[in-house]
């Protein structure tokens, strides 16, 4: 990174907070050249760029030049109507936003105020105000840009607001360096330290909304409070004064929105609506919703904005009214035409309860790719196929049966963490004859592409191991059996282990079960993913039966009662009484639900058939799966291979190594 | 490889082709169309997902917001506007729209050029 200023962003930060920004970008391997400028770059012997000149005499590889360049006012229409512009372009107009010429007016990024172009939308929020009320006969004058800015410099949160570099005459700073958690920030406060006039912060940002609401005003709680980083008690949007501007893009103050919660705005998208906060940037979301705490409002359980109950409460509608398609429910128990949130959850919903294939009549319009294609999607939309191998056991013949499938089909193959095979790069029209194979080899569905069940892992067991107390793969298999297909708010895994060596890591998973000399121990509520968790036991020294009856009550309770996309770990730490409540509940039946329970994963067992084989023998449902509907036979010219390691890899990057890359802008945030 | 720009109607597929509710991809003219038909008619836009760059739109899931009919990528679950193109949750992301009708049971369409 080359800057020609002596630090990383000059404006936003002073010297300091450069510096921390500095460590933390070099940490990520990218070297800064700091305070020196580009004089030339030089091409390599193809042509293309190879190296940097930079004035002081050296210079840097490279194979690629990003150029930030800032943005330039697209002022033609002014240059060719002979307006005079700002000394750094931009159309000139007066703090009334009027040109010379006093027909014209001009706002937003390409009005130079008084010769200042702002290329922020507070500013041009700003300059459209003034220009209406002038219009209207007013008299309002361009109050000044607020120039504040929270953005991410390569992962690193980076603020600033008001006058961050302390040029008030008599301010005082108070600043705060911590090398552990790697923060820097700094507050300037007024010569009496009571007003907070602005402030940088680096590492953490998560105190500026209600900082940046605070410039101008009293401090709302003590200055080493407000900056402590991860205490966010302190900087609460609760603590603010009304007058506190806490949307500062639309110039939404607190008062506004205590008013707006007072008229009947009860969720974010309400006052969102209403007073227009949080419509702009959204740095401010995060303090309409404590505003809405403070006020003690509780927030909306509705779906989306189709169905106001919560997807528990959706279940119970369905399951009581004998609701069997989403145009019925959605006429009488909701609005409008479904969404991608609710049309997957009615879906999952009408699957556990049994209502059919996942793909019949007007089911096949609510299932997300996935579901519909019964495969999963890949970022260059393709698919990959799983076959379901139940406990991770599998025979040396069905072993390669998929390896001649993979081979057929120029497959790019690999072994999951749950003891399956992947194949990948599989477009939608291979997907049945792919199918026919495997099904044929004796294969069904892995339900890897559903919110279902999908595996149940096992360790060697006491077929084999010389620790083993019990066999952890015949139970792993018969619960894979006897749970596969199950659709559920979101994946279920689980584990078997043969003794508590535990080589089966069955306490990361949603249901887990580890043989004990005279038993098995049930384990639930743990994953691994984004924030792993160990799972808790539940209950110990069970027999086969009965461990299988509790299973079978712990998901269909689950199914029943979670939200959408809550994994089991969730489901259960928000439950009223915890692991106690759902123990009295499932063993001790204290709601009386543990027949019915039964009862409907009976039904499930009993019908399970294989989607997979369902689809092949129906051409209603194979029809779906062509590339093209008015080219059947044409295959999708974008899905193309490059290998990588002797195998088939979407082709994007060979493709456009050598060719310029079109980069988004950097996500800038106010 | 530069699409055939097809500037009239193409017949493309019997209306009883497009279920209610999901989409189907087309080629039309070297062009990858995603079709769909709703309660509120026929539309037709880019089979190509302008924030994932994959040809996949023509498998999103088709809904409303406010009132007015959305398709969402399949791929990150971006959702847009069918009737502007407009992206709902991105502003100055378009998905380009063409122009598609019915005649005589059969589903035609008009590739629109760049705008
Ligand atoms: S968990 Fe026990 S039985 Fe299973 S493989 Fe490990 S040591 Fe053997
Ligand atoms: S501060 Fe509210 S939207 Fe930007």
């Amino acid at each position: 990174m080359v800057e020609f200023a002596p630090r990383l962003m000059p404006v936003q930060v002073d010297e300091a907070g450069g510096a921390m920004l500095r460590r933390y970008v070099e940490e990520l391997g990218v070297t800064a050249y700091l305070g020196v400028a580009t004089t030339a770059l030089r091409p390599g012997p193809d042509g293309t760029v190879a190296a940097l000149d930079l004035a002081d005499g050296r210079s840097v590889d490279a194979e690629l030049v990003v150029v930030a360049a800032g943005i330039r006012p697209r002022d033609e229409l002014a240059r060719a109507a002979g307006l005079p512009l700002g000394p750094r372009g931009g159309v000139l107009v007066d703090a009334a936003c009027r040109t010379s010429d006093e027909r014209i007016w001009a706002v937003g990024e390409c009005a130079a105020v008084d010769g200042t172009c702002h290329g922020l939308v507070a500013p041009g929020y700003a300059t459209a105000e003034v220009v209406a009320d002038r219009l209207l006969g007013g008299a309002a004058t361009f109050p000044g840009a607020d120039t504040a800015t929270k953005l991410k410099l390569l992962g690193v949160d980076v603020a600033s607001f008001g006058d961050a570099h302390g040029v008030t005459p008599g301010c005082l700073d108070v600043t705060f360096t911590d090398p552990v958690t790697r923060s820097y920030a700094k507050l300037v406060l007024s010569d009496d330290a009571r007003t907070l006039l602005g402030g940088v912060l680096v590492g953490d940002a998560s105190a500026y909304p209600t900082l940046r609401a605070s410039v101008g005003g009293p401090l709302p709680a003590p200055p080493l409070a407000l900056l402590a980083p991860a205490d966010g008690a302190g900087a609460g949007a609760g603590a603010l004064p009304a007058a506190a501007q806490v949307c500062s893009c639309n110039a939404v103050t607190r008062a506004d929105l205590d008013a707006a919660i007072a008229g009947g705005a009860t969720d974010v998208p309400a006052l969102k609506a209403c007073t227009r906060a949080g419509t702009s940037c959204g740095s401010c979301v995060p303090m309409l919703k404590q505003l809405l705490d403070a006020a003690g409002v509780r927030q909306s359980t509705a779906l989306c904005e189709h169905f106001d109950v919560s997807r528990q409460e959706l279940f119970d509608l369905i399951r009581v009214r004998g609701i069997r398609t989403f145009s019925r429910l959605v006429a009488e128990h909701g609005r409008g035409r479904g969404c991608d949130i609710c049309k997957p959850v009615v879906a999952s919903i009408l699957a556990s309860l049994g209502a059919g294939h996942v793909l019949d009549g007007e089911a096949a319009s609510l299932q997300d790719t996935n579901d519909h294609f019964l495969a999963n999607l890949q970022r260059d939309g393709s698919y990959s196929v799983v076959p379901r191998i139940p406990g991770g056991e599998i025979t040396p013949e069905k072993l390669i049966a998929i390896g001649e499938v993979a081979r057929d089909f120029r497959l790019y193959t690999k072994i999951t963490g749950g003891q399956r095979i992947d194949l990948f790069g599989a477009r939608v029209d291979q997907l049945p004859q792919i199918w026919r194979r495997l099904v044929d080899a004796g294969f069904e569905s892995g339900h890897a592409y559903g919110k279902a069940l999908r595996t149940v892992k096992s360790c060697v067991g006491d077929t084999w191991c010389r620790y083993g107390v019990q066999d952890s793969v015949g139970l792993a298999v018969a619960l894979e059996l006897r749970y596969r297909g199950l659709r559920a708010p979101h994946k279920l895994k689980s584990a078997v282990s043969g003794c508590a060596r535990e080589c089966a890591e069955a306490r990361g998973k949603d249901f887990g079960i580890i043989a004990t000399e005279t038993g098995w121990n049930l384990y639930v509520g743990g994953n691994g993913g984004f924030r792993p968790r160990h799972a808790d036991l539940f209950a110990t020294d069970l027999s086969t039966e009965a461990l299988i009856q509790l299973i079978d009550r712990f998901l269909m309770y689950y199914i029943r009662t979670a939200d959408r996309l809550q994994r089991t770990a969730a489901w259960i730490e928000a439950m009223d009484g915890g692991l106690d409540h759902l123990r009295a509940v499932l063993v001790d039946d204290s709601l009386g639900l543990c027949a019915d329970l039964d009862a409907a994963m009976a039904r499930h067992v009993a019908a399970y058939s294989d989607e997979w084989r369902d689809v092949l023998e129906d051409p209603e449902r194979l029809r779906r799966f062509t590339s093209f509907v008015n080219a059947p036979d044409v295959p999708d010219p974008s899905i193309t291979f490059a290998v990588e390691r002797g195998q088939p890899v979407p082709a994007r990057d060979a493709a456009h190594r050598r060719q310029p890359v079109v980069l988004g802008l950097p996500e800038v945030r106010r | 490889m530069s699409p055939v720009v097809a500037l009239d109607w193409t017949p493309v597929c019997p209306l009883d082709r497009l279920d209610l509710d999901r989409g189907v991809a087309a080629l039309v003219g070297g062009v990858q169309v995603a079709l769909f038909r709703t309660d509120g008619g026929l539309f037709a836009v880019d089979n190509l997902d302008p924030v994932g760059g994959a040809y996949v739109m023509s498998r999103g899931l088709v809904g409303s917001r406010g009132g007015v009919p959305t398709l969402a990528s399949p791929l990150h679950k971006q959702v847009y506007d069918l009737t502007t193109g407009h992206c709902l949750d991105l502003p100055g992301v378009t998905l380009r729209r063409h122009r598609v009708r019915c005649r005589d049971g059969l589903v035609e369409v008009r590739l629109r050029q760049e705008e």
